[in-house]
């Protein structure tokens, strides 16, 4: 019943003789929210960055192994492809400065050259807008710069500009890691209704956000796949001792 | 105790004070020089000052009219030269931080700036003068290599302080490299690079060293590229080493003319600056 729509074999990553992803397997299910946790310097979001082809953007970083797509290798796909099926959203909110509301969630299609009837373009953006549940608070000013809106509000943003995109998979690299908790908690939210289009691959620091928003956890440590299971059962009965040290609070 | 806070309250109100002075006697040259050019170039300024060209010496009513078009052709088609050219170089070492191509460029960017005029003028004299006789365009040249560092290091500088995330954004969405930098980079550093581009405009309008043996002067209004052309600050060389007092003060005229340019163009840069400044 659970279809796989990512599937890594044997992927790893490198920066420069630096092997920080470690031969990692995983099957990610289609229409799941996985959070993946460990430690700093754990590889996690190197691992992030690999899926849709960001890690190489750094001088010096490679990668090999697989990373199936629907069962399309992503490291044999243009990065453009790849990147517009699997959209990302970043640690700190990062809406272009230049651009008003309105055209930073149509950003992804006004910026590519992509040409839309202007009821199309407004219908995406209401869509992509009432997903992330910024509508409401927005819908009067949406000429007004992006900048303009609150941190919490300019991360729901920059989701509804990966969404308004419709891509199969979304990423998160620690996305509420620069938010005061009430906005962490929205963002929180949105991920039971996001998961209903989407797939969500979500980097986390903390673990309590981890068990509260994923049905499965990835648990990597020194850049290696430690633990891959249900969230439940990784946090009532972990197999691994390095997980159950690190969920146990041994060492972080 | 007290007499030790109180000696270092005294010490620190001294060096306030000092700080302050200094900073008022660097206003002072500034202002001397406004005052002294506004004074005596102002008499000769009026309408038949801007709308004539040179006449001999003894006649009365000539202008400057055939300087202020040639150097706004010169000073164009350099920029038209040199903004491009400077704009993608600087887009490029801002790219490529680490390649031996930027080590390389920066580097002869930085020594271009610090070439005197007159030997810019010189190399611009060898290239296009001695081959094709003197010329607005080789003025232009001469003009356009002088621009180059001004533009190549502010567009550098300004694109250096925008945050990397925005690039991550712009990829992370599909957009190729060429849509990055057009539709991203370049728009959120407009307002700095705009503001390097007059600056350099500003910094070439007074040059007279470059154009002594290239552009060379000319006594008609002209806007043929090919031929001679007068500019602004070769006018104001020409007539102030005349002997002639009614030329010396046409020179007082145009020195006038270039100092309200001058400074028009930094006011212009300041509201620029202001305007298109991106909130990041």
């Amino acid at each position: 019943m659970e279809s796989t729509i990512i599937k890594a074999v044997d992927y790893n990553a490198y920066f420069g003789a630096n092997h920080v992803v470690k031969n990692v397997n995983v099957d990610i299910y289609k229409n799941s929210v996985v959070a993946v946790m460990g430690p700093s310097g754990c590889g996690k979001t190197t691992f992030l960055r690999g899926i849709n082809r960001m890690h190489e953007m750094i001088p010096g970083a490679t990668a090999s192994g697989k990373i199936l797509l629907n069962n399309e290798d992503v490291l044999e796909m243009h990065p453009i492809f790849v990147r517009l099926k699997i959209g990302m959203v970043f640690q700190r909110p990062n809406p272009f400065p230049n651009l008003s509301i309105y055209d930073n969630v149509i950003a992804g299609y006004k910026l590519n050259g992509i040409k839309l009837p202007k009821d199309e373009r407004d219908a995406i953006v209401e869509k992509s807008l009432k997903s992330v549940a910024l509508w409401n608070e927005v819908k009067d000013g949406l000429t007004k710069k992006g900048t303009f809106l609150s941190g919490g509000q300019q991360q729901r943003l920059c989701i509804a500009r990966a969404v308004a995109m419709e891509p199969d998979v979304l990423l998160f690299d620690e996305p509420t890691s620069a938010l005061d908790p009430i906005s962490t908690s929205t963002v929180e939210e949105l991920f039971h209704d996001l998961k209903k289009n989407f797939t969500l691959i979500i980097v986390t620091h903390n673990m309590q956000q981890a068990a509260r928003v994923s049905d499965k956890t990835a648990f990597f440590y020194m850049g290696e796949l430690v633990e891959y299971d249900d969230t439940k059962q990784m946090f009532t009965n972990p197999k691994d001792t390095r997980t159950q040290n690190y969920i146990t609070g041994r060492f972080s | 105790m007290k007499n030790h806070v109180k000696y270092r309250i005294g010490k620190s109100a001294f060096f306030q004070g000092l700080v302050i002075a200094l900073s008022c006697i660097c206003v002072v040259p500034l202002f001397a020089i406004l005052i002294y050019i506004f004074r005596a170039g102002i008499k000769t300024v009026n309408w038949s000052f801007l709308s004539n060209v040179e006449k001999p010496v003894g006649e009365i009513g000539g202008g400057i009219l055939h300087a202020l078009v040639g150097s706004l052709i010169v000073i164009l088609v350099a920029s038209i030269i040199a903004i491009p050219i400077g704009i993608l170089c600087g887009i490029y070492l801002n790219e490529n931080k680490k390649s031996k191509l930027a080590y390389w460029s920066r580097l002869a960017v930085d020594i271009l700036q610090g070439v005197p005029s007159i030997v810019i003028g010189i190399v611009a004299y060898i290239w296009l003068v001695k081959p094709f006789g003197y010329s607005a365009f080789s003025g232009s040249i001469a003009l356009a290599i002088m621009m180059l560092p001004v533009i190549v290091r502010s567009t550098e500088e300004t694109l250096k302080l925008l945050p990397d995330a925005l690039r991550e954004a712009a990829y992370a969405l599909g957009m190729p490299f060429h849509r990055v930098i057009l539709k991203v980079i370049l728009p959120c550093g407009m307002s700095g690079i705009l503001s390097g581009v007059i600056l350099a405009i500003s910094r070439v309008a007074g040059e007279t060293a470059p154009l002594l043996f290239t552009a060379f002067g000319y006594q008609y209004l002209s806007t043929n590229l090919g031929k001679p052309m007068e500019t602004l600050p070769h006018l104001v060389f020409k007539y102030a080493i005349t002997p002639y007092k009614e030329w010396q003060d046409l020179a007082w005229g145009a020195s006038l003319i270039l100092l309200v340019w001058v400074l028009a163009l930094n006011l212009f840069t300041k509201i620029i600056t202001r305007r298109w400044k991106v909130r990041l």
